[in-house]
């Protein structure tokens, strides 16, 4: 079975060798199973000059309940890729992993990375994948952003794409948001966003759309700076992606809290 | 129908193992070795597009001679084990030690069932924290599977070169050394009657498990950054004039790199070769 000429695919490889591992392939008791189970909230993802910036709040809720004050719901996919879940926390937790050893699985085997548009698409096939359990309440939405290393402009180079529970992609033009607090969170972007922004007024950008979306919605949460939980920030340029540390994302949290302070609508 | 003639196990086994052999003997060499930052890969490779050298895992690394198309196959199976193993467990229960076994599992199934044995032999090796904590794995055509002590050689004229490894390696050295020193064990035979030769950068293929990144420690050295590595010391060439002098007859070894441990008794001795 492992030696086998096959696939790059790992995905295509698990549903060979291990198909239980493949969230999609489950068979699930009929009914509505969406309230059993914690879900993440609002991602935002933002195209700046020279790469991509992609933020997530720390809330996953039950219900009425908080199920998890600091989940992280953004990874890097790859060197060059973020992804961001939003929807049953679980089920998106496993595809993200599955997701990243796909990637990491096709660049060993074939000895090169997919190209952006490929791993969108195989990004959108998973989710496909888990379009029952979708349908019983358990979906999974992610956000997709990356460095397209193809590209010759760098303005252009950062890229997202978002997905819908029957795959998708679709790609986004400047910005995008998925999750409950979306709505808000876009319509924050709405006003601010202007193409051509550099990656740190980004980073400022994507947190302060994130504090819009935890004003409106119960679900996603905003910086909680009593318990030092600041959102997820995460950048794919030219030099692979990186993860804003602690001490970074604070200061621009506490900076937008005091804004705040002066003017609560931002 | 024709006749089928009687061939004793041993008999089956000695012919196949000559086979194998044979095919790993004619190929370039490649060599193995802990340096002070990692473990360093040198493979005598003309093609830069087909490797010898590749990575499974985070800390674990695959090297290769004989065919091709059969190497190939069994990275490729590595990849899968360590993916499938990091994905339902962690990404630090892969091993070097469970892939050196699936692959004698696998190597020796072939060797006994099929009518022509795997005529590859290949390395697995895993960067620990320190040069003592590496583990390099030999595995062999025929499913034997040995624990190397820091370096090793395979492919043709593996005892020779392994020979003038164990004379010049210590696990304490810069990365620039070690490769001088791989390289150096490569090109102590090959040349004219035997002699030392000269390997130009673009017949090498060179990579590094790094000891001291976090996650996918894998990287190869190429183009620009293996030249400089090659003869970027004011002593490179000295080291050159010292290869051309220095006599290629092997240092004593214990060893022998092309056979196994486990058919070590099945092995041809010289002027025994039965008819069949």
């Amino acid at each position: 079975m492992f030696t086998n000429a096959g696939t790059s695919s790992f995905t295509a490889f698990l549903s060979k060798a291990a198909p239980e591992l493949l969230p999609g392939r489950r068979a699930l008791p009929p009914g509505m199973a969406a309230d059993m189970a914690p879900h993440a909230t609002t991602i935002v993802a933002i195209a700046a000059a020279g790469g991509v910036v992609m933020a997530g709040d720390r809330r996953a809720t039950m219900g009425n309940l908080i199920a998890q004050r600091d989940i992280e719901k953004v990874h890097p996919a790859d060197a060059y890729s973020l992804v961001g879940i939003a929807g049953t926390a679980g089920v998106g937790i496993e595809l993200m992993r599955l997701f990243q050893v796909e990637l990491e699985h096709y660049e060993k085997i074939e000895g090169a990375m997919l190209s952006l548009d490929g791993k969108a698409n195989r990004l959108a096939s998973m989710i496909r994948g888990n379009l029952g359990a979708a349908m019983q309440g358990l979906a999974v939405i992610p956000l997709f952003a990356g460095f397209d290393l193809a590209t010759s402009d760098p303005a252009r180079a950062g890229r997202i794409f978002s997905f819908d529970v029957t795959g998708g992609p679709y790609e986004e033009t400047g910005y995008d948001a998925i999750g409950s607090g979306s709505l808000f969170a876009k319509s924050a972007l709405k006003k601010r966003y202007r193409a051509g922004l550099t990656v740190e007024d980004a980073v400022r950008l994507a947190v302060e759309a994130l504090y819009d979306a935890a004003d409106d919605d119960t679900a996603t949460g905003g910086p909680d700076l009593t318990r030092r939980i600041y959102p997820v920030v995460m950048t794919a340029t030219a030099e692979g992606t990186h993860r804003l540390t602690d001490a970074e994302t604070s200061v621009i949290a506490e900076s937008v809290v005091a804004g705040r302070m002066e003017n609560p609508g931002g | 129908m024709a006749m089928q003639f009687y061939a004793s196990p041993e008999q089956i086994m000695r012919d196949r193992s000559e086979l194998a052999r044979k095919g790993i003997a004619r190929g370039r060499s490649t060599v193995v070795l802990s340096y002070a930052g990692g473990v360093l890969f040198v493979a005598e490779n003309l093609s830069s597009a087909l490797h010898k050298v590749s990575e499974i895992y985070d800390r674990i690394g695959f090297a290769a001679v004989g065919r091709y198309n059969e190497f190939e196959n069994l990275r490729r199976a590595g990849v899968r084990m360590a993916d499938l193993n990091g994905l339902s467990y962690d990404r630090r229960d892969v091993t070097g030690l469970a892939l050196a076994n699936s692959y004698a599992q696998i190597l020796g199934a072939i060797f006994t069932e099929q009518s022509k044995p795997f005529e590859v032999e290949i390395c697995v090796a895993e960067v620990g924290a320190t040069p003592d904590d590496d583990s390099l794995y030999r595995n062999t055509y025929d499913g034997s599977v040995t624990d190397e002590p820091g370096r090793m050689a395979m492919g043709g004229q593996a005892e020779a070169i392994s020979g003038v490894l164990k004379s010049n390696h210590r696990p304490d050295m810069s990365l620039g050394e070690a490769v001088k020193v791989a390289v150096q064990a490569l090109s102590s035979v090959g040349g004219e009657g035997g002699a030392a030769r000269t390997i130009a950068a673009n017949q090498l293929e060179v990579a590094v498990l790094d000891r001291n990144r976090v996650g996918r420690t894998f990287r190869r050295i190429t183009g620009a950054a293996l030249t400089s590595l090659l003869d970027g010391d004011a002593d490179g060439g000295a080291v050159e004039g010292d290869r051309a002098q220095t006599p290629s007859t092997p240092t004593e070894e214990a060893h022998k790199p092309t056979t196994s441990a486990g058919s070590a008794d099945l092995e041809d001795k010289p002027g025994d070769k039965s008819d069949s």
